[in-house]
């Protein structure tokens, strides 16, 4: 029994050797970094409560991430509302359609936006053209456009756990509720709803936590002036050589998504958010 | 809860689906009160039927009348039916007070009618105490008689069932029959129930109509239709039945005689209803209409045969027995009235009377 139970480990030593060298390590070691440079002790967390440039960013990035979180959920709902209800065929053609953005690399699509909105962009051209504006609207480079780009590239994040947990409602629960007298309205509010709820709890857990550590699409569609998290992490460590204050910040970051998904996990199966089980 | 029922009346109703007729033209009436069952094997067209009375399924041709009034255009939310359907469709994060009330919320009753309204819904189906349980945590039964409470609750004008029993075991479905039944009578609505279930027909109803090919077959009384099936197809469905056929040789008084090969078999009829000399005639024969004779005795009609199969099965005993003209005649006998040990091979002789068969059409194809 031991000896089997050894060899079990045994098949696993690599994956643990490389996840520890790779993985474990260097975490520990922006850890420690936090705590030690420049000086040692808590130098750098005391930055939390005294800078305010560091509040400043913690703040915009939680408020983009709410933003974005809450319309990505919003639009992902009524997306996967429709795919749910469609017939067999339709819903394949839905899904496809939902999933090729995540195929397109997210670099591609912050310019793609940074095209279509910025001054001379399609948006604003077609805007001033239809009479509608005089001059043309600041739509980039500023936190609607890292808003813009962010739901864009969650909205599919949010469909598959919201697809997932509507397609397990079953229809005969909502024709029942027509046929006991409730409106279309009363069926959702007060059958399909509660129904989709860990659905969404799921989806507004993953796109949450996503957006947190978000890059490319803050750096590009911020144009610099509005910093989240990770860009001001990556400009401490990279332009300013502040390595204390950025790793600092790295273990704020890693701190808050635990504390997201173990407040969570309370209350949803975190399994169905990865995608498996469920 | 007491109170009549409503009437129901389906006129020509009919569905197609492109080039697939689901429910050809059929016309039925639900008196006040009554307990109809819509009969037929799968693809019968009997659970459409129930789904364009609840709203669910609008019918290509034909009308649905309530008391008289046309309902056939009401969404299913506006029919005001009780229905429970296959499998229950309990709501999973409701209680069972919660599912309960739920017509009536969606009714906006008040706070404390609603309350009232489900003790006593709860009460009428035995289920006082589990309240506050969640579906889940009710077995099959239990469960059952939730969604009967939920189609209740609301003092519907008709209650429509699907099949609701097919769920349960063997058991099981006895004992809620029974309940059904009483239930029945005590709320004294109008009920129309699907299955494909014949016996669970027979004892239910006050009047049943056998479907097929989405055809209405034939309707009546249970012991009208299992006595007097007037096609094979009813015949073969409700119970079971031996099937003679021959041709009519001669006229007897309050009958006529047919003959298949060497055998002649008397069959009473009404004077009405005699069918031509030398026509071919199909009569059906249920296994316990025919009884064992000895030597001596005497019957209308006696064949000899020899035991193909046979089975014991408690109260009874099942015999196959191979005849020269009529092929396998199944015989169902009482184990305590059996006076012989059966065995393949046992040379027999059945007898029955001529009211015990019946004339009955082939389908129509």
């Amino acid at each position: 029994m031991r000896r089997q139970d050894a060899g079990w480990w045994l098949l696993i030593l690599p994956a643990f050797l490389l996840m520890t060298a790779f993985y474990v390590a260097p975490i520990a070691q922006v850890l420690a970094i936090s705590f030690t440079e420049p000086s040692p002790g808590l130098g750098n967390y005391e930055r939390l409560f005294t800078s305010e440039s560091v509040q400043r960013v913690i703040l915009t990035t939680l408020r983009i991430c709410v933003i974005t979180t809450s319309l990505a959920l919003l639009l992902g709902y009524i997306l996967a509302y429709k795919i749910a209800l469609a017939s067999e065929v339709t819903r394949r053609w839905w899904i496809l359609t939902v999933l090729v953005p995540l195929w397109i690399s997210v670099l591609v699509r912050a310019f793609a936006w940074v095209t279509l909105l910025r001054r001379q962009g399609l948006v604003n051209n077609a805007l001033m053209e239809a009479g509608v504006i005089s001059e043309p609207l600041q739509l980039v480079w500023n936190e609607f456009g890292i808003i813009v780009g962010m739901v864009h590239y969650m909205v599919p994040y949010a469909v598959l756990p919201l697809l997932a947990s509507m397609r397990e409602i079953d229809p005969r629960l909502l024709a029942a509720a027509r046929g006991l007298g409730a409106s279309r309205l009363t069926i959702f509010g007060r059958v399909f709803l509660p129904l989709s709820m860990p659905g969404l709890i799921a989806a507004g857990v993953l796109v949450f936590i996503f957006s947190l550590g978000f890059y490319i699409t803050p750096a590009i569609l911020g144009g610099g002036k509005t910093l989240m998290v990770a860009e001001w992490i990556g400009l401490q460590i990279l332009d300013l050589i502040r390595w204390g204050l950025g790793t600092m910040m790295a273990t704020v970051l890693v701190v808050a998504i635990l504390a997201t998904l173990a407040i969570f996990s309370r209350v949803v199966d975190l399994r169905r958010v990865f995608g498996s089980g469920a | 809860m007491s109170g009549t029922g409503h009437a129901l009346a389906l006129q020509g109703l009919t569905k197609r689906y492109g080039s697939f007729t689901a429910v050809a033209d059929v016309s039925l009436r639900v008196e006040r009160g009554e307990f109809l069952t819509l009969l037929g094997p799968s693809g019968s067209g009997k659970t459409t039927i129930l789904m364009c009375i609840a709203g669910f399924v609008a019918p290509t041709a034909g009308a649905i009348l309530l008391d008289g009034k046309d309902i056939t255009p009401l969404p299913p939310e506006r029919r005001d039916f009780g229905m429970v359907f296959q499998g229950y469709a309990l709501f999973p994060h409701m209680t069972v007070a919660e599912n309960v009330a739920f017509p009536l919320r969606v009714r906006k009753l008040s706070a404390a009618d609603r309350e009232a309204k489900v003790r006593a819904a709860l009460d009428l189906v035995q289920l006082q105490g589990f309240a506050e349980r969640l579906p889940r945590q009710l077995s099959g039964g239990q469960q059952q008689r939730v969604a009967l409470a939920r189609a209740l609750v609301f003092d519907p004008a008709l209650l429509l069932l699907d099949e609701p029993l097919s769920a349960l075991d063997k058991k099981l479905r006895a004992e809620l029959q029974e309940e059904l039944k009483a239930l029945h009578r005590r709320v004294g609505r109008t009920f129309v129930n699907v299955t494909h279930d014949q016996e669970e027909a027979l004892s239910l109803s006050d009047r049943v109509a056998i479907l097929n090919h989405g055809k209405l077959i034939q309707e009546g009384a249970p012991a009208h239709l299992y006595e007097q099936p007037r096609t094979r197809f009813v015949a073969d469905f409700l119970g079971k039945s031996n099937f003679l056929q021959g041709e009519v040789r001669e006229s007897v008084p309050g009958g006529f005689v047919i003959g298949a090969g060497a055998t002649r078999i008397v069959q009473a009829v009404a004077e009405n209803h005699r069918p031509a000399h030398g026509s071919r005639v199909l009569l059906s024969l249920r296994p316990e209409k025919i009884t064992l004779m000895s030597e001596q005795d005497e019957a209308d009609n006696i064949v000899e045969g020899r035991i193909a199969a046979w089975s014991y099965l408690g109260a009874g005993f099942g015999l196959n027995v191979e005849t020269s003209d009529f092929g396998l005649l199944r015989v169902a006998l009482p184990t305590w009235r059996t006076p012989i040990a059966p065995r393949d091979g046992l040379a027999v002789r059945l007898g029955w009377s001529a009211a015990a068969s019946v004339p009955v059409m082939e389908d129509a194809a």
